[in-house]
């Protein structure tokens, strides 16, 4: 990841009198795997269709290697979109439909043939050239959606919940793939999804939206271990989120404790939240731990079991390997680096 | 349960064609009357200059009729479906209201407009654009506009219907990979609305060659249509075989247009009418 490719800057979007994009800046760079991630409605395909071009925006800015550009026509662009639900042309058979573009820009016929041909085979579809685009499965529709897109040699793909339409093995199987192009080919890929998993396991950087706004911009490592707030915390998997007070610099107070943390920056005695990740949590003896509850339910989830303790003041959830009956009192334990003090929001 | 369904098919439609059929082969006789003896010379006689000339002239305007109509509902028929629901009402409304009113009141009503003292002149002198009023009415031209006025909507309904299901995202992937408006529009909107550009063509070729009485009463008996010939043939000229060889012939040439039609779209249904 080196150079900055597009810049978002104050970016906003009103349809009618709703305002969809309230206020949006990114930087994305070359050869990144960025995700858009958020709940259904929260603005991340209006945000792709701005910088495809199929959207102006109502106020802000779009640069493409430092050049504003959101005035400009999609086919000005040097980007190109596979669609939501691929979007192929149906009157067209599939080396048709991937030549597409090179059609219109007039390159050679033998070239094109060349090219086509390489892409089929990149994509996993070698000798599909002559199909008919509507008898294939999904997943081949999606697969000749993005070889249309890639033969045109683009600097940024857009993806627009391209495998939203595919059954959960298919899934699984073209997000790897989806990676391994993306390396392949070397280029930004700008990806855009609801699924927290798909965004963890595939992205460089991912981006969470909430409601017009960023959330948080970070590694999947880093969104999943310290979320900014409580939306990031709940949309990214599944938390225990306590209110409480930052006392000073790795000093926390909830639930009636104070703990040692990691986090610091916050104002003293700032009301602020906490995040503990289920399986961040250990059941131990009571004596062992400040936190005490009784064992409310174990269900037994594969790898683990997961289990919810019943304290005075609230339900923790714990994900262990460990083995507790309900009914039993046992103390939570949990070390200070799983401790993630997050901003409080108004909100939520 | 299907037998009277198919005595009344034999009987109401199959009877009459056959009948046709025989009769374009038997003799004519004074007086509207038929002799059944066998003869070709009814389809020989078609082949006269004078007859020859009249088909042509029916596929002429048949041909003018439908390349204007074409033009003007296609872009109807494409805009139609990208209004807004309350705008494709009120557009479908003004369509189908003409159809509420006989066709031959309508068509009375092109002639006040394109009469001498007629609406169209009256404006084209107020606002001196023209000096003494233009001889409008029982002109080709007069024609062409009733033609056009009676099947317009059958082509904007047609294109309409087609337009409707066209998938407006395949327009966006088209601009995405390249194309400009116009580029997008001949590569991905007319392929995917030419369905219904040939149903609204067949929906308007073939009555055209039988509107008769749009060039009776726009053309004043001057351009005379196959279909005002056999009409003449069967009352004044009284020659039944000749104008059941007519229309036999007429018939196959639809027929052949449908085929051909039906080539063309693989088989497809008549877009809005299927
Ligand atoms: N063309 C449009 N006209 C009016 N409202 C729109 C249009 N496109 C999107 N919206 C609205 O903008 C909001 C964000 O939509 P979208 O960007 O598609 O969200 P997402 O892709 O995150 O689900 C939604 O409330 C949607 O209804
Ligand atoms: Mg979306």
């Amino acid at each position: 990841m080196s150079n900055k490719l597009i810049e978002l800057k104050d970016l906003t979007k009103n349809f009618d009198d709703q305002q969809v994009l309230r206020g949006i800046n990114l930087d994305i760079y070359e050869n990144e795997f960025l995700t858009l991630l958020g709940p259904s409605g929260c603005g991340k395909t209006t945000t792709l269709r701005i910088i495809a071009g199929f959207e102006e925006p109502s106020s802000g800015e779009v640069l493409f290697n430092g050049i504003e550009i959101s005035k400009l026509p999609p086919y000005k662009r040097e980007i190109n979109t596979v669609f939501q639900k691929y979007a192929l042309f149906p009157h067209l058979n599939v080396a048709d439909n991937i030549a597409f573009g090179l059609n219109l820009k007039k390159v050679d016929k033998s070239v094109i043939a060349q090219k086509v041909e390489r892409m089929l085979k990149m994509v996993g579809l070698e000798g599909f050239e002559k199909r008919d685009v509507t008898l294939l499965s999904g997943g081949q529709q999606q697969r000749v959606a993005i070889a249309r897109a890639l033969v045109n040699e683009p600097k940024v793909l857009l993806l627009d919940e391209p495998l939203g339409a595919l059954d959960a093995k298919i899934r699984k199987q073209m997000q790897f793939e989806l990676k391994k192009i993306q390396q392949e080919v070397g280029i930004t890929f700008i990806y855009v999804t609801h699924d927290q998993e798909e965004a963890l396991t595939m992205s460089d950087t991912v981006v969470v939206m909430n409601n017009g706004e960023i959330q948080q911009i970070g590694s999947p490592i880093d969104i999943y271990n310290e979320p900014e707030n409580r939306f990031v915390a709940n949309f990214i998997g599944e938390s225990n989120i306590i209110e409480g007070v930052m006392v000073k610099d790795f000093l926390v107070e909830f639930d009636g404790f104070r703990f040692e943390c990691v986090d610091k920056g916050f104002e003293e005695m700032e009301e602020i939240e906490v995040v503990l990740r289920p399986e961040d949590l250990d059941i131990v003896a009571p004596e062992d731990a400040k936190l005490t509850g009784v064992v409310q339910n174990t269900t037994f989830k594969g790898v683990h079991y997961e289990i919810l303790v019943k304290t005075d003041l609230r339900i923790y959830k714990v994900q262990t390997t460990d083995y507790a009956e309900p009914g039993r009192k046992v103390g939570l334990s949990f070390e200070p680096e799983d401790v993630h003090v997050m901003y409080k929001m108004g909100a939520y | 349960m299907l037998l009277p369904l198919y005595l009344f098919t034999l009987v109401f439609v199959a009877g009459p064609l056959v009948y046709m059929l025989l009769l374009s082969f038997a003799t004519a006789r004074s007086g509207y009357g038929v002799e059944w003896t066998f003869t070709i010379d009814n389809y020989r006689r078609i082949l006269e200059p004078v007859y020859l000339n009249t088909f042509a002239g029916s596929f002429r305007l048949a041909f003018t009729s439908t390349l204007l109509v074409c033009f003007l509902g296609y872009p109807f028929g494409y805009f139609m479906s990208k209004l807004s629901r309350k705008g494709k009402k009120q557009a479908m409304a003004a369509l189908m209201l003409p159809f509420w009113v006989n066709s031959l009141i309508r068509l009375y009503g092109w002639i006040i407009i394109l009469q001498k003292k007629g609406l169209l002149n009256h404006v084209l002198t107020s606002l001196g654009l023209t000096g003494k009023p233009l001889k409008l009415l029982y002109s080709y031209p007069a024609i062409v506009v009733g033609m056009i006025y009676v099947l317009l909507p059958f082509m904007v309904l047609s294109v309409y219907s087609s337009a409707e299901k066209m998938d407006w995202r395949l327009v966006e992937a088209a601009r995405d990979l390249g194309a400009g408006r116009m580029r997008a529009f001949l590569t991905v909107t007319l392929p995917q609305t030419m369905p219904g550009l040939l149903s609204g063509i067949i929906l308007t070729f073939i009555p055209s060659m039988g509107l008769f009485f749009i060039a009776d009463i726009l053309g004043g008996n001057k351009i005379v249509l196959v279909g005002s010939l056999i009409q003449e043939q069967m009352t004044r000229g009284s020659n039944w075989p000749f104008a059941a060889a007519l229309a036999v012939i007429m018939m196959i040439m639809t027929t052949l247009m449908l085929k051909l039609y039906r080539r063309v779209t693989s088989g497809g249904r008549l877009e809005g009418i299927g």
